[in-house]
């Protein structure tokens, strides 16, 4: 069973998932979706280390603390999805590189 | 655990609030647009209830555990809850007309900084982790949603985006900090962590988790390097919106930071005052630099509010309950001003002009010299000259720093206030030195025009009698 797989491999999957999400955010110049996916996968990285410590720990508030995780993410998947439709109305574009009138 | 309804005395603030925001979302569906103003009015009255019932049960070192450990009643948590709730029902008599001369005058308003204001009462009384988050993205997601509510306009859906993901960024980096912190410690309430904690744990593994937590708090505090989203938001979004993201979600940081740090990990209480250290003096340096090249107004207060967040971190640095008294104060005091200021571009601002540059304000001394003169006060009270209350302020905070021992920070912040003038004190030569250049209107409701007035005399009432409303947070404190 999971006894088998040691925490520390858990932690390493969930340690990379996390350095992606925040590769994707930092390094992606495209698109604005792939910086909501990336949002996405950073709390998916964290939701893993909570279930595995919770698993490791013998404790269940981990694993309650990941379904709030999950309600949230999807609550703020909308918005920001929300927050797009309104983006692309108002300016017709989605691309990162041009979402540059506030400056200074 | 809940056993009868008198264990939910403690959250009955909490639980008035909610009533009123079904109230305002079930009055919203009903009401036709004439007679929206309605909402306003009960919006006010949730607050003012609100407020009375967690005046009712202050008691100064109280502490009542609710909903089985997952929030706490004590006079922290009601003293800065008061002040949100003052600050938020001053920015709803700004916002109302700012939204009617702009078109923005609907519901969904009042219920988003409702909703903002029942998350930062969650965030400032949690004692778990679970609450803690949750508190925080009911107010995160409000405000993403406010910043984006004039969605024909292109830089407050830019603003709005830009919000979102610095946000949604930092939520996630704390969370992480969170889960490494459980996984130290098998517990999501607060004081078991602290305990596990202070018992030999590594200690890389703590700075570790302590850097994540960091981090995601400078994100909602918009401390440098993590100040990005604060002067595109400010500047992108309605001023409505503006005045309610810049004053009262600060007030709730610092109960936020309370939560985590000296409670959660008071043992490591020397690793993050060196971070506070370090991100209040960037914030201070950047933030005053930064403001003098602005030439929009919002967009120097945006900086002005960074400036001002690296005075609130000397406040925080050592984590003492004198240090957290002076930042209550610091922040509520900031609150007021940049409520004000953002009050008097509301007051000057109608349909297709948004009062928003500097130059709009030349010779606005000529025009309505009452105006100016309370623009006069708000603008010296930023500045921190005695006898307007931000000097007294800013004098309590550099007294926490140099008792934390930060002296040589105290004396870059003490240069900081005075390169910070600079920007502050043109806005006062732009007003009464210069020729105005167009007809300046002035037109505002007589509701906007009082508690102007009120905001702007406050600065100097509190400026010459801030004992009572200092004691009052050492008080809840201590």
């Amino acid at each position: 069973m999971t006894s088998s797989i040691p925490l520390s491999h858990f932690l390493t999957v969930s340690a990379m998932l996390f350095c992606i999400a925040l590769a994707g955010i930092f390094i992606n110049r495209k698109n604005v979706i792939i910086l909501l996916m990336s949002i996405e996968l950073m709390l998916l990285a964290v939701n893993t280390n909570f279930i595995a410590f919770s698993r490791y720990l013998g404790d269940a508030s981990g694993q309650v603390f990941v379904f709030f995780i999950l309600t949230v993410a999807a609550a703020e998947a909308a918005i920001g999805l929300a927050i797009l439709v309104v983006l692309f109305r108002s300016r017709g574009t989605i691309n990162v590189e041009e979402l540059d009138s506030l400056k200074g | 655990m809940i056993e009868s309804f008198a264990d939910l005395a403690p959250i009955l603030p909490e639980l008035i609030l909610l009533a009123f925001i079904i109230l305002v979302m079930l009055t919203d569906l009903y009401v036709d647009e004439r007679r929206r103003g309605i909402l306003h009015g009960i919006s006010i009255v949730g607050l003012v209830l609100t407020g009375v019932a967690c005046i009712r049960g202050f008691e100064a070192g109280q502490s009542t555990e609710i909903l089985g450990g997952l929030m706490v009643r004590d006079s922290i948590g009601d003293l800065l809850k008061v002040f949100i709730l003052m600050i938020t029902a001053i920015v709803l008599t700004y916002a109302k007309h700012s939204l009617r001369t702009h078109k923005l005058f609907v519901g969904e308003f009042y219920l988003l900084v409702l909703f903002a204001v029942l998350g930062m009462f969650l965030l400032v009384s949690s004692t778990n982790f679970i609450m803690l988050y949750l508190g925080l993205e009911l107010l995160a997601l409000s405000g993403y949603a406010l910043v984006a509510l004039d969605r024909d306009s292109p830089i407050a859906s830019e603003a709005a985006m830009k919000y979102f993901v610095v946000g949604a960024i930092a939520s996630g980096l704390l969370l992480y900090g969170m889960s490494i912190l459980y996984g130290i410690s098998g517990s999501l309430q607060i004081d078991e962590i602290a305990t596990a904690v202070a018992y030999g744990q590594s200690k890389a593994v703590l700075a570790f988790a302590l850097t994540f937590v960091i981090v995601g708090l400078a994100f909602k505090f918009g401390a440098v390097p993590f100040h990005m989203w604060i002067p595109d938001v400010y500047h992108g979004a309605p001023t409505a919106s503006t005045v309610f993201i810049a004053t009262a979600p600060k007030i709730a940081a610092i109960g936020m930071a309370y939560r985590l740090l000296p409670g959660a990990l008071p043992s490591l209480s020397a690793d993050w005052t060196e971070i506070l250290a370090l991100l209040a003096l960037l914030s201070l340096l950047l933030g005053n630099f930064a403001a003098i090249a602005q030439t929009n107004l919002k967009r120097m207060l945006a900086y002005s509010t960074i400036s001002h967040v690296g005075f609130l971190f000397l406040a925080l640095l050592g984590g003492t309950a004198d240090g957290y008294a002076a930042a209550t104060f610091y922040a509520l005091t900031y609150a007021l001003m940049t409520a004000g200021a953002f009050g008097v571009i509301i007051a000057l601002s109608r349909q297709g002009f948004a009062a928003d540059q500097i130059d709009d304000y030349k010779g606005l001394n000529q025009r309505h010299p009452w105006l100016a003169f309370i623009m006069l006060l708000l603008m010296a009270s930023l500045a921190g000259i005695p006898p307007l209350v931000g000097f007294f302020s800013k004098l309590l905070v550099l007294q926490n720093a140099v008792l934390a021992g930060y002296l040589w920070l105290a004396v870059v912040a003490a240069v900081c206030a005075v390169i910070g003038a600079f920007y502050y004190l043109r806005v006062i030569k732009v007003m009464y030195f210069d020729a105005p250049t167009r007809e300046i209107e002035y037109s505002a409701p007589g509701d906007l025009k009082f508690v102007l007035g009120l905001n702007g005399l406050a600065q100097i009432a509190l400026g010459l009698g801030w004992g009572p409303l200092v004691a009052l947070c050492l008080l809840a404190w201590r």
